[in-house]
């Protein structure tokens, strides 16, 4: 499709993106992760992403608090500073990374528990503020790193390994994010790579905060019979919105689209989003309707995917602090110090 | 019933009209919170400072907005003595439901105004009485019948004017100043004070023995609170993210930093050469700052108590991994609620560990709004120098009173980042490691995200790493990193502010054989109570201000000089005195002895020598 590397191949050269990188150099550390676990799948797209959008390492900071989850940025993107902060207050750090460098691209990775228990709060007002950062929630309804408690994500009735029936209601991070000011919401599957894939790179070109849902299956505590986070869970109750198709602005456009079936968004660096219905009439641009969609699904039981709301034209919390240009962070002296006459002025208020 | 009032015998009242004490009082105004009286102290407070006198100003209030009782106290004092002074020479009694408690607690001599229908008078027979009918007054002067509660205040401060012989002048020049932007205002409260004047002038006869009498002892000096000397600092230090959750008595750093971040780090272009935002809570307030400063902002929070201690977890995380940032305590008196408005340093010893593991962190103590400014600098240099949180422990008095002080100077040594390689550096290195000891300082080198070069990027994480930031979970590389992060705190040692020792007047060049050791605020009533206890008891002592943790060789030299050592301190388990044995040696720890104290009001010199001298067995 459309993100195909743009400088032909040699045959004894390596593959090149638009900036010159192969694809190792979008690699991390080798991950210590289960085999199988989703987690390792979720890398994987975002090296490819950010690979296939051309997106220089150096800028990228990934960001993650505490978990299985959160210690993945380590297994990709090693030209990329990271941090692993602690367990649920990843926002903070990665708004704090953000005011003072609003250049970087901001990657962050959470867990459902990392999120929806004791990050919530950071989370609501993440989302509250806009601030222009990838969230994703790599979602297995378990806490993976301390074996396999329910988390806050877990549906009503499903089962633990132990037997342990959950009898408290999910919360929908989705619904949450959209409600609170979010401008980029979807959810997706570890599994599901095109689908992850074109999520991804649209995210990479919005402009606001992007809160991705991945459900991203815990081999080893919650893929098991009864278990509503499982592979085959996921796989038989997947309920697909659209056919998502992401075209970067460094490229044509070269399938017409149909404005009947297809809805078409720009996004503010000038790529386009292409979502085919798959649903008659649902309007991804419309946020009540993306809420009550949501309800809807959970009523129905289904797993719904694909991208909820976008909203590319709402400013950003970096906007709205009316900074300089320049990263504050490396800001010289003769700008962050004010002159001898200030203090003198200053003093003379005083006197 | 008369105006004036002087008990015909006793020792006090009868003999007070003949003494005459020149700029040596303390003024209380006793007031309910929320009635205006701020802008009346004030005025006050500016026009004994005008008049060249020294002179503080505190304010004793409730947690609470309106209706409760709140004091404020002016002390004038022609020596400099700006600590707060335990007596009460003229009591401006404002709010009946205190005025009867406030009036018994008064020495004899005292001189008390009073709203004339409390008659006040009747409660005792040996102070100074004068009754001041003000509603009259406020009428007379303020048709606006909902003016008249704020404007019943700057009558009694026409009052006191003439009866201590300040200047209508220089209150007048206080009210403008303080109305600076409503001459309306102006002009009303100028009305209010000239009533009061007028008033006593005709009839009250002034029996008191305090007098305020012209000086030069304030020429081209300031008043000001110690949060905005913070405020000024951090803005000359080159601050650039500042994040806040409000708590007082922090909440005053930000908002007046806001003022002058706005007033002076926008550009002609009208864009902001920081960022300020209030966080949800004060976990997120130092994450933010963590984040920041990891990606090479200058980055603050201000909190108090309760603040620090939700940052305890990211403390430890910022102390491991390496990160700078400033975090401003205004200490307070413990957990809400009750007196989260007075003062304390009862923060000491769960800061200076703050956190998790094996942490310490590297803390700051401003005695004066000079230091609260000159400090800023020395905190961000710090804290990238060596990459490390740098807490600046304030508090109440400090940080919300008015005090007088020396203009501040312009920073004089340009902003040190600390050890940051840039593209070029890495162009010429190929590489580094981020966390080995290249120069045996302990500290090592990094870079910021969004260096463009491929070998720039590291991994940040807590206490799993080796000098090179892989992933460890190896004992030796563990114990190595502790170590190093130990050598670090040492060599911060040798950086971080000295203390200020001054000698007994007459010791001559020997030491006295007395120490004093005390900090922050405590520095103002030790000050005074060291002349008191020469004066009065003929004990000498010679005191070292401590300014910083980790304490330098010249804290360990003091103890080794004096027999014994009195750690003065606003907590009551002795916390300094606790650091201080941990670091001093074994043999040396039995010199120090504990003076506390704890009721939450500003350390008084008198308290001071009292105890002392008590424990000299004087
Ligand atoms: C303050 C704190 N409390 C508890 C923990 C222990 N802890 C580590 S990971 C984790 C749960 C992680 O769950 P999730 O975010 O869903 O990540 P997963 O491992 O499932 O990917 C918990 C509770 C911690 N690290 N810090
Ligand atoms: S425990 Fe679960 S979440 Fe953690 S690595 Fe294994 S499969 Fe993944
Ligand atoms: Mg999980």
């Amino acid at each position: 499709m459309a993100t195909t590397p743009t400088s032909e191949p040699r045959s004894s050269e390596p593959k090149t993106n638009r900036i010159g990188l192969t694809v190792i150099d979008y690699k991390g550390g080798k991950t210590t992760l289960c085999a199988g676990c989703g987690h390792n799948a979720i890398s994987e797209r975002i090296i490819e992403a950010m690979y296939e959008m051309g997106v220089s390492p150096e800028r990228v900071v990934k960001l993650s608090g505490i978990g299985c989850s959160s210690k993945s940025p380590a297994y990709f993107m090693n030209r990329s500073h990271s941090f692993n902060a602690v367990h649920g207050r990843m926002p903070s750090v990665a708004s704090g990374a953000m005011l003072a460098n609003r250049n970087l691209l901001a990657l962050g990775v959470s867990g459902d528990g990392d999120t929806a228990s004791i990050g919530i709060g950071q989370f609501v007002h993440l989302m509250r503020r806009n601030l222009p950062l990838i969230y994703i929630i790599e979602d297995n309804g378990v806490y993976g790193l301390t074996k396999g408690q329910f988390s806050a994500t877990a549906d009503l009735g499903s089962k633990l390994k132990t037997g342990v029936i959950n009898d408290l209601p999910p919360i929908d991070t989705c619904g949450l994010a959209i409600e609170l000011g979010a401008t980029f919401v979807g959810r997706s599957f570890s599994g599901d790579k095109k689908q992850l894939s074109a999520l991804l790179k649209a995210a990479i070109a919005h402009h606001g905060t992007v809160m991705l849902d991945v459900v991203s299956p815990c081999v080893t505590f919650n893929d098991h019979e009864g278990s509503t986070k499982s592979y085959k869970y996921v796989k038989d109750h997947d309920e697909i919105l659209q056919e998502i198709s992401f075209v970067p602005h460094f490229e044509e456009i070269d399938v017409e689209y149909d404005p009947g079936t297809t809805v078409n968004v720009t996004m503010h660096d000038g790529s386009h989003l292409q979502l085919r219905k798959l649903e008659e009439d649902y309007d991804p641009t419309d946020r009540i309707g993306a809420i009550s969609r949501l309800a809807e699904a959970h009523e129905k039981g289904e797993v719904l995917t694909g991208l909820f709301y976008v909203n590319p034209k709402v400013p950003t919390f970096l906007d709205m602090l009316n900074m300089v240009d320049e990263p504050l962070a490396t800001l010289p002296e003769s700008l962050v110090r004010p002159s001898r006459e200030a203090l003198e002025a200053a003093m003379e208020e005083l006197r | 019933m008369s105006t004036t009032n002087v008990a015909p015998q006793g020792t006090g009242g009868g003999q007070l009209g003949r003494k005459r004490i020149v700029n040596d009082m303390s003024i209380q105004v006793a007031t309910v919170n929320g009635s205006g009286s701020q802008s009346s102290n004030t005025v006050l407070l500016r026009a004994i400072f005008q008049m060249g006198v020294p002179v503080s100003g505190k304010n004793l209030f409730p947690s609470n907005i309106a209706g409760l009782p709140t004091w404020y106290t002016i002390r004038a004092n022609k020596d400099g003595y700006i600590g707060r002074k335990k007596e009460i020479d003229f009591l401006v009694a404002m709010n009946p439901e205190t005025a009867q408690d406030d009036v018994m607690s008064l020495a004899p001599g005292a001189s008390v105004l009073y709203d004339e229908p409390l008659a006040l008078d009747r409660l005792r027979n040996d102070l100074v009485f004068y009754s001041v009918p003000y509603d009259k007054l406020v009428a007379a002067v303020c048709p606006e019948a909902k003016l008249r509660k704020l404007v019943k205040n700057m009558v009694y401060v026409g009052v006191v004017a003439q009866l201590l012989e300040i200047e209508m002048g220089e209150i007048e020049k206080a009210i403008r100043k303080q109305f600076a932007k409503k001459a309306k205002a102006a002009n009303l409260n100028l009305a209010a004070a000239q009533a009061g004047f007028d008033y006593a002038k005709a009839s009250l006869q002034k029996r008191g023995a305090f007098y305020i009498e012209r000086m030069d002892k304030t020429a081209g000096k300031i008043i000001i609170d110690g949060n905005s000397a913070a405020a000024l600092g951090c803005m000359f230090a080159g601050c650039t993210v500042v994040t806040w959750y409000p708590i007082t008595p922090s909440s005053s750093l930000v908002e007046t930093m806001i003022e002058y971040m706005k007033e002076y780090r926008i550009g002609p272009d009208g864009k902001a050469t920081f960022a300020i935002v209030q966080a949800e809570d004060e976990l997120a307030a130092i994450g933010m700052v963590i984040g920041a400063g990891w990606a090479g902002a200058r980055s603050m929070t201000a909190t108090a108590g309760p603040g620090i201690s939700l940052m305890s977890e990211f403390a430890g995380l910022a102390y491991y991994a390496e990160v700078p940032g400033v975090i401003w305590d205004i200490q307070r008196v413990g957990p809400s609620t009750g007196l989260p408005t007075r003062t304390s340093q009862g923060d000491i010893l769960s800061t200076a560990f703050l956190s998790h593991g094996d942490t310490k962190h590297i803390m700051l103590i401003p005695c004066s709004v000079s230091e609260c400014f000159s400090m800023a600098q020395d905190a961000f240099n710090l804290a990238e120098q060596f990459q490390t949180l740098v807490f600046v422990m304030s508090d109440l008095d400090l940080g919300m009173n008015n005090w007088m002080s020396d203009p501040f100077e312009y920073p004089t040594t340009p902003i040190k980042r600390g050890k940051v390689l840039s593209k070029a550096d890495l162009d010429r290195l190929g590489g580094f490691a981020r966390y080995k000891d290249l120069d045996g300082d302990g500290v090592g080198y990094r870079t910021l995200p969004g260096t463009d070069h491929p070998a720039a990027a590291y991994f940040t994480r807590g206490s799993g790493h080796n000098d090179k930031s892989s992933y460890s979970e190896r004992p030796d590389d563990y114990e190595n990193n502790m170590e190093r992060l130990n050598r670090k705190f040492e060599t911060a040692r040798s950086f971080v502010p000295r203390p200020e020792i001054q000698k007994g007047i007459n010791a001559g060049s020997s030491n006295a054989k007395i120490g004093i050791i005390a900090y922050g605020t405590s520095h103002w009533g030790v000050t005074e109570s060291r002349d008191q206890l020469r004066s009065e008891y003929g004990i000498e002592t010679d005191y070292l201000r401590l300014r910083a943790y980790p304490f330098t060789r010249e804290v360990h030299d003091f103890v080794e000089q004096h027999d014994r050592v009195y750690v003065v301190e606003q907590n009551r388990d002795a916390q300094m005195l606790s650091l201080l044995k941990l670091d001093l040696k074994p043999e040396l720890t039995t010199r120090l002895r504990a003076i506390a104290h704890l009721d939450g009001l500003p350390l008084d010199a008198r308290s001071v020598t009292d105890e002392l001298s008590t424990m000299e067995g004087k």
